[in-house]
This record gives structure tokens, C-alpha cells and sequence, in this order.
């Protein structure tokens, strides 16, 4: 079998996976930093995956969307994000001496009260989502339709994960997230005010789902379960990446969308186990991740 | 004074337990419709998976969201061997409370050797291969469509028990069976070994323990029982189990559930389990489907307002009674129950 005739025959599931695994991305960072910053584990983050596919649907449109409907979109879901964030964070702060058990707790029941007002809201039927005008097409890959869509998400994920990792790893405020994660009493002894690191860092993580959620609007449509199924491969995604790592999230993300997507076509059989298999491995044999960072190598 | 007042709040304890029970077991001469007779047989079910997940989180510190697809394989196993093999309900059992054993052996030598952060993941993934084997394996399981036993259960060959009063009292015999056996556990030496390796596993380790064994064991015992609450989830009629009862969020809610009712308290596990019952199926059809977010609601107020749980309320009385003060988190709660032991 030619490797290259393979790879142009199935360009469009490469793709797709590259894409999913980008959306998949913006879901996980947030929730990677958050939980190797604050050792919150935050169960609700897949519900704000949602809230964001809700306001895509709702604001940009369901059938048709302009620019204008859809870029107020994503300022909706920024100003959600951050109202959330900080929100959540507020929530968690009398809980931070209390251990992951009571975050779960409470994180998981926000997630079932953000769904089910969801539904109320929006009813429980399915919805889909409008891409704008110039990228609801299609263009020709090999031979084969692909929907531009697709590849403006690659384009423009590729492009969120290049600023995170420059703003988490190459600039002061990153090397400040990072030290806080490594050792917060050191960083608060040289008097630097950890919960405005922590405040801004949600909220970040925050605006990150939310976004997601929008741009994975028209690609996977707006269901209730979808919160669930993003939260449970987000938490495939640091486990194998690495928790608070950049890198590790991003090539954890890119594995998995890649695996779901090709594992269908290649082994329909044993595909869905692949992803909980090699966690359990990582887990097993690479407990600190396949990327580990300083501080997850301590924990 | 305080050791006497401690012994009446347990007395007490022990006497609203044990009406609790009589008014359960009585339920089906008390002119309890067919309706409240299956809810109530769902309430021992979850009530007895609670128990087998307490008994692992809250007196081991095994965190685990495997417990709901032990439970399931459970359930699985009943059903086939009611379709393939037998209507006798014991051996139905029987195969239940082995096969969660089992894959409980099977699945839980990497778990209880994995460190503290990542046993909730790897339990996570314990589990949801479990839960997507059950969808996937559809020549034995059907997949998603569930499956059914089909007959009702037999004690004695040749003679089916149909109706519902007469199987929820098989199931309460179950529960109170293999409740009592985890209660048992709890206050055996092995249980105060457990505690020990909860509160601090290296120094258990260096008195001489095998703190892994010790897990292990535990942790097979706990997935036979709930291997057997599974049992009791498919034994009204129509029998039937569907992989959802071992999905995440089944497992997380829980997992949680026992956590709101209060780590290593049995009767708070028990009263949550109720309480998800009831919100999933009872509440659930008068508030218009909203039961997840009363649920939801609950689990977020009750983070607040029960830093011990539910358990954590009776612990309230009997300490502002005996005069201590100081509300330490809730995994200290169950600490402090050995502290007032030996102070009594």
C-alpha cells in the first residue's frame, strides 16, 4: 500500500481529527492548568464546553449565520467565559482547603444544574449551528470535498494553541502561572498575590471552553451529552499530556482526536477501547504523563 | 458524661436504623402500591452499591468510580445466567456477586497500587472500558438496547415468584445479608487496619502491614458487593440492565452521593442512595423532568451547608452536646469517629 495514496485517501478523516483534536485542546489546557494550579478538578468544565455550543446555536443561528451573528458569538462566549470563571472561582475558594472530593462535589453539581437549565431553556431536542457565509463550503483535497469550515477551526486552533503556549511558557505572566503551580507558598512568600494569579487563570480556562464550544458548533452540532463526552476525553487528554503541561496537552489532544477519528475506519473493533486503554497504561507505567512538567513530576 | 451521651446518640443511632428497617421490610403489608414496592427495591440496590463504594472510599481512601460498572457486570451476570441457565434466583446471585468479585480481581491490582492523584483517573478508566464493553460486546449484551432476563426469579424449582412485594423482600433478605457483612468488616480488625491505611498508609507499612494486600482485599470484597447490589438492580420484573448504569456519570453521581451522605458514615450512604432514587425516579416526573437539577442543586448547597456530610449532622449534635467544637473537613469526619471511640 502506498503510504502517500493512503494518506490522500483519507485526508479528510486526518483532518477531521486534527481538527476535533484542536477543539478537544482548547477544552483541556484550562482544564489542566486549573487542576495543576489549584488542584481544583473541575467536573463542570464540560458544561461550559456547552453553554458555549448553546450561544453558538442561539446567537450566531441555527440554519444560516453572518459574520456579524457569529463573531457576537464568540464576544458572547468571551464575556460568559470570564463571568463564569469568575464566578466558579469565587465558588471554590472556601473549598480549597477541603480536598478534590468536595470540588467534585460541587463542580459536578454545577455541571448537572447548568445542563438541566439548559434543556429547559432550549428544549431537549438536538440543534445545529450555522458556519458564516465564506466558510459554510466546501473545498476539493485530493479529490475529495472538504468543508472549509474544518479547516479554518485547524487554522484558527493551531493558532490558539501557538498563543498559549507562548504566553504560558515564554513570557513573565506564564513563568508566574507556572511558578504557582510548582510551589505556591514560595511564590505567595515573595509577596505576589496568588488568587489574582489563580482569578485570571480561571478565567482564562473558562473563556477557553466556552469558545470551544461555539467553534465545535457546527461541526458536531449542539446536543446535551455533548458535555459529558468532551469533559471524558479532556480528562484522557491530561492524564496521558501531562497535568499543566502546554505541549503534552496539545500532542494528547492531537493523539486523541486523531485515534477517534482513524479508529473508527482502521479498527472499528477495539477503536472506543484504545482511548481508556492507553490511559489506564499512562496511568500505569507514566503516571507523571507522556510531557511531564517540573511540577506534575512532584506531585 | 460525655461517653455516656456518646452511647445514648448511638443507641439512638442503632434504634432509628433498626425502625427504619422494620418499616421497610413491613413495607409491602403496609398497602405500598406496585409502584412504591419497585422504587423501594431500587433504593436497596443503590443503597447497597453506596455501602460497597464507602467501604472503599470512605474507610480505604480508594476514591472509585469503578464501583457502578462492578455493580453492572453484576447485573449482566444475573441476567445471562437467568437467560442461559437457570431460574433460580441464588445461583443468579451467586454469579453476580463472583463476576463482580472477579473483574473486581481482575481490574483492581493496577488500582490500588496507583498514586493518590491518578487513582480517580485510572478508576475512571477502569471504568468506562467496563461501560464501553458493555455497549460493544452486543452478541452477548445486546449493546445499548439493554438486556432482559425475560422470567421472573425461582426459590424453589418450578414455582416463579411474580410478584413484586414477594421479590422485594428476597431483595431486602439480599441487602440485609450482605449489608450486614460490610458493617461486619467495618468493625472487624481488618476494617481498623483499612482506617489505618486511610489516614496514613506508610507508617500502616512500617508497622508491618501489607498496606496493598490489604487494599486488594477490600477491594474485592466491595466488588462482590456490588456485584450483589447489581443483582438486586435487575430483580424486579422486567429484569432488565442497560450499559447506562455503568457509564461516568452514573459512577460520579455516586461516587458524590456518598461523599453528601458523608465518608465512611453507612447510613449516610444509605439515606443518599434514597435520595438519588428518588430525585432520579420519583421527583423527576412531578417537578416535569427536573430531577437532575434539584439533584444538582442539592449536591451544590450541600457542599456548603454539610462540610461532613449528612453524617456529619448527628456528629454536630453529639459534639456541641459532649462540648468539643471545631468542624474539620469531611475527610477529617470519619477520623474523628475513631477519636470519639476511643474517648468513649
Amino acid at each position: 500500500m502506498n503510504p502517500l495514496g493512503w494518506l490522500a485517501d483519507n485526508s479528510g478523516v486526518i483532518l477531521n481529527g486534527v481538527a476535533m483534536g484542536l477543539l478537544l485542546f482548547m477544552m483541556a489546557v484550562g482544564l489542566s492548568i486549573v487542576f495543576g494550579l489549584l488542584d481544583v478538578l473541575n467536573l463542570a468544565h464540560g458544561a461550559f464546553f456547552l453553554i458555549g455550543s448553546y450561544v453558538g446555536y442561539r446567537v450566531a443561528g441555527e440554519t444560516t449565520a453572518t459574520w456579524g451573528s457569529f463573531l457576537l458569538a464568540l464576544l458572547v462566549a468571551v464575556v460568559l467565559g470570564a463571568l463564569i470563571g469568575v464566578g466558579l472561582m469565587l465558588l471554590t475558594r472556601p473549598l480549597l482547603s477541603r480536598g478534590h472530593l468536595d470540588q467534585a462535589l460541587l463542580t459536578l453539581g454545577l455541571a448537572l444544574v447548568i445542563g438541566e437549565l439548559l434543556l429547559l431553556f432550549f428544549g431537549r431536542n438536538d440543534h445545529a449551528m450555522a458556519a458564516p457565509p465564506e466558510l459554510a463550503g466546501s473545498v476539493e483535497i485530493f479529490d475529495a470535498k472538504y468543508p472549509v469550515y474544518r479547516l479554518a477551526v485547524i487554522v484558527f486552533g493551531a493558532f490558539v494553541a501557538a498563543v498559549v503556549w507562548y504566553v504560558f511558557e515564554r513570557t513573565s505572566a506564564g513563568a508566574l502561572v507556572r511558578a504557582t503551580v510548582a510551589d505556591s507558598d514560595m511564590v505567595k512568600a515573595i509577596g505576589i498575590d496568588v488568587r489574582k494569579v489563580s482569578a485570571v487563570t480561571f478565567v482564562l480556562a473558562t473563556v477557553l471552553a466556552v469558545t470551544g464550544g461555539v467553534l465545535s458548533g457546527p461541526i458536531k452540532g449542539v446536543t446535551s451529552g455533548l458535555g459529558d463526552e468532551t469533559l471524558l476525553l479532556a480528562l484522557v487528554v491530561i492524564v496521558i499530556g501531562g497535568l499543566g503541561s502546554v505541549v503534552g496537552t496539545l500532542v494528547a489532544s492531537l493523539l486523541i482526536g486523531l485515534v477517534q477519528n482513524l479508529g473508527v475506519i482502521l479498527m472499528p473493533e477495539i477503536g472506543s477501547f484504545l482511548l481508556f486503554g492507553a490511559m489506564a497504561l499512562v496511568i500505569t507505567f507514566r503516571p507523571q504523563g507522556l510531557f511531564p512538567t517540573v511540577a506534575a513530576v512532584e506531585r | 458524661m460525655s461517653a455516656a451521651l456518646t452511647l445514648v446518640l448511638e443507641r439512638r443511632t442503632a434504634l432509628v436504623s433498626g425502625v427504619v428497617l422494620v418499616v421497610l421490610a413491613l413495607a409491602p403489608l403496609l398497602g405500598a402500591s406496585l409502584y412504591t414496592i419497585v422504587i423501594l427495591t431500587s433504593v436497596l440496590a443503590y443503597a447497597l452499591l453506596a455501602m460497597s463504594i464507602n467501604l472503599v472510599a470512605g474507610y480505604t481512601g480508594l476514591l472509585t468510580l469503578c464501583h457502578a460498572a462492578y455493580a453492572g457486570v453484576g447485573a449482566y451476570a444475573s441476567v445471562l445466567v437467568a437467560r442461559h441457565l437457570t431460574h433460580n434466583g441464588m445461583i443468579q446471585l451467586l454469579a453476580g456477586v463472583v463476576m463482580g468479585a472477579a473483574v473486581a480481581a481482575l481490574t483492581g491490582w493496577i488500582a490500588v497500587r496507583a498514586s493518590k492523584t491518578f487513582f480517580l483517573m485510572l478508576s475512571l478508566a477502569i471504568g468506562e472500558l467496563l461501560h464501553i464493553l458493555a455497549v460493544q460486546w452486543s452478541s452477548v449484551t445486546k449493546g445499548d438496547n439493554g438486556l432482559s432476563a425475560g422470567a421472573p426469579l425461582e426459590l424453589v424449582p418450578g414455582s416463579p415468584i411474580s410478584l413484586a412485594g414477594y421479590v422485594y423482600w428476597v431483595a431486602f433478605g439480599v441487602f440485609a445479608v450482605f449489608a450486614g457483612l460490610t458493617l461486619l468488616v467495618t468493625r472487624s480488625p481488618f476494617g481498623s487496619a483499612l482506617r489505618g491505611i486511610r489516614d496514613n498508609e506508610p507508617r500502616m507499612r512500617a508497622l508491618g502491614y501489607p498496606t496493598s494486600l490489604y487494599k486488594y482485599g477490600v477491594w474485592i470484597f466491595s466488588g462482590g458487593v456490588a456485584g450483589a447490589a447489581g443483582w438486586i438492580m435487575t430483580a424486579q420484573l422486567p429484569r432488565f440492565i442497560a450499559p447506562a448504569q455503568m457509564s461516568f456519570h452514573f459512577a460520579g453521581l455516586m461516587l458524590l452521593a456518598v461523599t453528601l451522605g458523608g465518608l465512611g458514615s453507612m447510613w449516610g450512604s444509605c439515606v443518599a442512595a434514597a435520595l438519588i432514587v428518588l430525585m432520579q425516579d420519583v421527583v423527576s416526573q412531578d417537578l416535569g423532568g427536573q430531577g437532575p437539577l434539584a439533584l444538582g442543586l442539592i449536591f451544590v448547597i450541600g457542599v456548603y451547608v454539610l462540610p461532613r456530610g449528612l453524617a456529619g449532622i448527628g456528629r454536630r449534635a453529639r459534639r456541641s452536646a459532649a462540648g468539643h467544637d471545631g468542624s474539620p473537613g469531611r475527610a477529617a469526619g470519619a477520623h474523628d469517629e475513631i477519636e470519639e471511640k476511643v474517648t468513649a
